[in-house]
């Protein structure tokens, strides 16, 4: 496995975006694998919620990051699929989000099913976005954008309102259904297939 | 056959398994997804749906010929083919995956049997259409022509 590496260049962030990929299904595994890496996105891709944890850093008992946590590869997102055996996505969601180490990762769910409760019950408990499979080009390149806007933006209410208004006005890239619905206030983002 | 000839066949074949909807777009994202660094990808993933397809197969037939079936499993088994054949876009497969769902829902064994007919028939269509498909992007690429655009 290799991980983004940090170049301090007059302070330009280089580092490739670390997605940690989740799915019990190899197809899917593989299709999400080449996606990430199609869009210069570091992968890993792992079978289950339990494995994510561990990479992550959480302990067996899934208490708490072990001192371990320092030598952690940095991830930037997770990707997780919501139906699993054992541990679901959004079961995983859960643990990331009450961890204090891990709580500020953005967390995607994937399903096949565009079930309302669902979706809720994700954005409720803080995931970034709720896709549709199967995962598109555009879907990840729209999460990556996402990310890197966020990151060059102060964590201020007021001024990330400001620069979504302005992202929306200034660039075509906004002005797509798919683009509208990405940001965190909206519950769906699933491009333009209707929710079934 | 020459490499223009070749090319022009891959062509037809294609737009005919989108129009009978053996394929959906979806594939076409697998076939965006491949490049020079990645030449095999299509036909790497579509053998993992093969394997995968065949195990799960097997295992809805294995569920339903037992004294108590397992619906629960039948349904996990199922719901994987399901988002296999979705991943590669092997649309009919996918659909014929909804109908078993439904019948193994109201837990209708005879809808079932009959469903997983219907299952290993797409399926094995597929396999047969995909199959000559990489057979004539072989072709093409022994005589140097030029793939198609996905």
């Amino acid at each position: 496995m290799g991980w983004g590496e940090r170049y301090d260049d007059a302070g330009e962030e280089v580092r490739e975006v670390h997605v940690l990929a989740v799915d019990d299904n190899f197809v899917d595994r593989k299709v999400i694998e080449r996606l990430l890496r199609s869009s210069a996105c570091k992968a890993t891709v792992v079978e289950s919620g339990r494995r994510a944890l561990q990479l992550l850093g959480m302990d067996e008992e899934m208490k708490g990051c072990c001192d371990l946590h320092g030598s952690q590869p940095k991830v930037d997102m997770v990707i997780t699929d919501y139906c699993m055996p054992g541990m679901t996505g959004y079961e995983l969601l859960k643990r990331i989000k009450e961890s204090s180490a891990l709580r500020e990762i953005p967390v995607v769910v994937t399903s096949s099913e565009g079930i309302v409760a669902r979706i809720n019950r994700c954005m409720d408990q803080g995931a970034e976005e709720f896709l549709l499979k199967p995962v598109k080009l555009s879907d990840v390149k729209r999460l990556k954008d996402n990310m890197k806007r966020r990151e060059a933006q102060p964590r201020k209410e007021s001024r990330a309102s400001a620069a979504r208004k302005r992202n929306l006005e200034d660039e075509d890239s906004f002005a797509g259904p798919s683009s509208s619905s990405s940001t965190t206030s909206s519950p769906v983002s699933h491009g333009d297939r209707p929710l079934i | 056959m020459d490499a223009l000839q070749l090319r022009r066949q891959l062509i037809e074949y294609t737009a005919e398994l989108f129009s009978e909807g053996f394929l959906d777009e979806q594939f076409t994202q697998l076939q965006q997804l491949q490049d020079e660094n990645n030449p095999d990808f299509v036909v790497e993933v579509v053998s993992l749906f093969f394997q995968d397809s065949e195990r799960l197969l097997n295992e809805l037939a294995k569920s339903l010929s037992q004294q108590e079936i397992d619906f629960k499993k039948m349904d996990a088994h199922v719901h994987q083919l399901k988002g296999s054949s979705s991943s590669v876009g092997a649309h009919r497969v996918q659909r014929s995956c909804i109908s078993f769902r439904d019948f193994c829902n109201a837990k209708n064994v005879e809808g079932c049997l009959e469903c997983l007919q219907k299952m290993k028939h797409e399926y094995s269509l597929v396999k047969d259409k995909l199959e000559t498909f990489f057979d004539l992007e072989q072709q093409l690429s022994t005589t140097g022509g030029s793939p198609p655009p996905p």
